[in-house]
């Protein structure tokens, strides 16, 4: 069956992707293989180019490069980052992240839909994290983004999806791939997310401070695609533990 | 003029700006007596799943001692939360040691008898391309406190030098206005450290006794001039052992929340010097910070505020510094000199401090490794 991930007209097979930010670097090719992963972030602050321990030296060719906005505070400040990443090779792709709170860095909704129309109409294929609410996704669908990355929980937190009836008002409303960018913890949410009919699920903490990363790439391969492969089938009537009469209100019409 | 009879009250050109984050912190400090907390405060706040101030009170008094191994744990939990394996580098770089402060604890203080000096521009060049032949990507730039000797367009030449060869320039320096903090700030530096030294304002006049520093609430608004000029991040400390090290590591906590609180993009990182206790004298004084202690100290910040950075200092053993990282700290220097100058040139002036981790980065850089950890050359990209 084919079933790819289409964001901005590229095709991925992949619906699991990788966030870098805490890793060990010399474990992403480990990690990228036993999750056949398909896309990659990449911090631009990190990017030690011609340096020591520069993160595009680990990236294996042939997956493609997500850079982000990470420390932009404001619209101005992600759209100067993007530019740079352009510049410097990473391609059109722009995971856009603007934080104004060093404390649980959640997304500033306001400027991260002036930063989508600036880089949209530069020819980014934008993919900003959000916390999810509903006018903003259709303000940034309307700006131009190629998906909607709606926070599940704080970043690191490992909780999952706090924000699950939110997210799920997205995926019935907005037309462009929802990827659940932050707070999985286990491949179970992963799975949770997928089933619920989000286009991807985004990963890093969860995998990176594992105890062994590649077994947990792997294992949120499989979770993502069963969650993925159940959306597909159409989820099952789950009842509430109670017995149910086949039709105790309109019965009385067949008497 | 500096007030002699008065180090609470501003002296001409030092800027007052409209703040109550000395009075709040004042008022939390007044209120702490960590003698009230026990071993069940402790617990409660270690079962907390985020830590309120009570809570951080009850980590950093004696009755948490007894818990050591748990807030290690915890910490260890939630530094790799907010920080994954990332361990940063960077150097310090000492461009001038002059000082026109008397304070008595201090080797750099105006009345030492110590050999002074100040880099030309063209030796702060020198040293910074040694440096960063390293392959750091990270520097702070630090003098003494003299505004006659290394001035503000004198420290904002080398900042600008900095930046050509850094990622990230922060700077440690006498305190300023928000107006030199701008002007630093433009021309390439992003973050500032400002130690307070002690918290108790009676002690803190005891052992400032001459000189701008001798200004308590000029030194300690700083940080937030500092943000209101531009700066993206600043680091507090207290110089533990100077005073009650509980009470000091209790308000630079304090500080740093509320002013995070008031300035919610701001950076936040703590560093931790300490007055060695003399060996002789080890059993004896209640404010002495051994690294039991010091360790104590740095897992209370990490649990308080779990998000900030933290530095672990070369004037501490390597092996205390490399299981530290990891576990609580986000930052480590290396290949560090204190002298002035020193990395490329002879150095131009004595130190301030002794250092107890002479590594180099090639071998901090394999420390970090060997530990299962990343080393972080930038985290920053200036915009």
């Amino acid at each position: 069956m084919d079933d790819q991930l289409v964001i901005g007209g590229h095709k991925f097979q992949s619906r699991l992707i990788l966030g870098s930010g805490k890793f060990s670097l010399e474990l992403i090719q480990a990690v990228i293989e036993h999750g056949e992963v398909g896309m990659i972030t990449l911090a631009l602050r990190r990017a030690n180019i011609r340096g020591q321990e520069n993160i595009l030296d680990y990236i294996p060719a042939g997956i493609t490069l997500l850079p982000n906005t990470s420390g932009a505070r404001n619209a101005d400040e992600a759209v100067r980052i993007a530019r740079l990443a352009r510049e410097i090779g990473c391609g059109d792709f722009i995971k856009l992240e603007v934080i104004h709170d060093s404390k649980y860095l959640l997304p500033d909704n306001y400027e991260t839909v002036k930063a989508t129309e600036i880089l949209a109409k530069e020819g980014f294929i934008v993919m900003p994290y959000m916390y999810p609410d509903l006018n903003v996704a259709r303000a940034l669908a309307a700006a131009g983004a190629a998906s909607v990355m709606p926070l599940g929980a704080p970043i690191g937190s490992n909780k999952g999806l706090c924000t699950k009836e939110f997210i799920r008002i997205l995926v019935e409303e907005i037309e462009l791939p929802i990827i659940v960018d932050a707070g999985i913890g286990r491949p179970s949410q992963a799975c949770e997310a997928m089933e619920m009919g989000v286009a991807a699920v985004m990963c890093n903490t969860a995998i990176a401070t594992a105890g062994n990363v590649a077994r947990m790439a792997c294992a949120f391969k499989q979770a993502v695609g069963a969650g993925r492969a159940a959306y597909l089938a159409g989820l099952g009537r789950v009842l509430d533990g109670r017995a149910e009469a086949s039709s105790p209100l309109t019965g009385f019409l067949e008497e | 003029m500096i007030d002699r009879e008065n180090h609470m009250a501003y002296a001409e050109g030092m800027e007052a700006i409209d703040s109550d984050l000395l009075e709040k912190v004042g008022a939390g400090l007044a209120r702490y007596d960590y003698r009230r907390y026990k071993g069940g405060d402790v617990e409660r706040a270690l079962g907390r799943e985020k830590l309120c101030i009570e809570d951080y009170g009850a980590i950093l008094s004696p009755a948490a001692a007894d818990y050591l191994e748990q807030l290690a744990a915890r910490a260890a939990g939630e530094t790799r939360k907010h920080f994954g394996n990332s361990v940063q580098l960077f150097t310090p770089l000492y461009i001038a040691n002059y000082c026109e402060n008397y304070c008595v604890y201090c080797g750099f203080n105006c009345w030492n008898r110590i050999h002074r000096g100040k880099l030309s521009l063209e030796e702060i060049e020198e040293e910074l391309r040694a440096i960063a032949a390293t392959g750091l990507r990270e520097i702070l730039l630090l003098t003494g406190e003299s505004r006659r000797q290394s001035g503000v367009e004198y420290i904002g030449e080398a900042v600008e030098l900095a930046s050509r060869y850094f990622s990230t320039v922060g700077i440690e320096i006498y305190p300023l206005n928000t107006d030199e903090y701008a002007y630093l700030h433009g021309r390439g530096a992003d973050f500032v450290c400002v130690y307070q030294e002690t918290y108790n304002t009676d002690k803190y006049g005891q052992v400032h006794l001459q000189g701008p520093k001798r200004v308590y609430p000029y030194r300690f608004h700083a940080q937030e001039r500092a943000l209101l000029g531009g700066m993206r991040g600043v680091a507090f400390g207290a110089l533990l052992g100077l005073d009650d090290f509980r009470k000091d590591a209790f308000a630079v906590g304090l500080h740093a929340y509320l002013l995070q609180q008031k300035y919610p993009h701001a950076e936040i990182s703590f560093s931790t010097p300490r007055l060695r206790p003399y060996i002789n004298n080890a059993a004896n004084n209640a404010n002495d910070v051994h690294e039991r202690q010091l360790l104590q100290v740095i897992l209370a910040y990490r649990l308080f505020m779990p998000f900030a950075g933290i530095t672990i200092s070369t004037r501490e053993r390597a092996g205390f510094r490399d299981h530290v990282i990891g576990m609580a700290a986000t930052k480590i220097s290396a290949g560090v000199r204190v002298g002035v100058g020193g990395h490329q040139a002879e150095k131009k002036g004595d130190e301030q401090f002794e250092i107890a981790d002479p590594r180099s980065v090639r071998e901090v850089h394999q420390m970090i490794v060997g530990r299962g950890l990343q080393p972080v050359y930038t985290d920053y990209v200036r915009v």
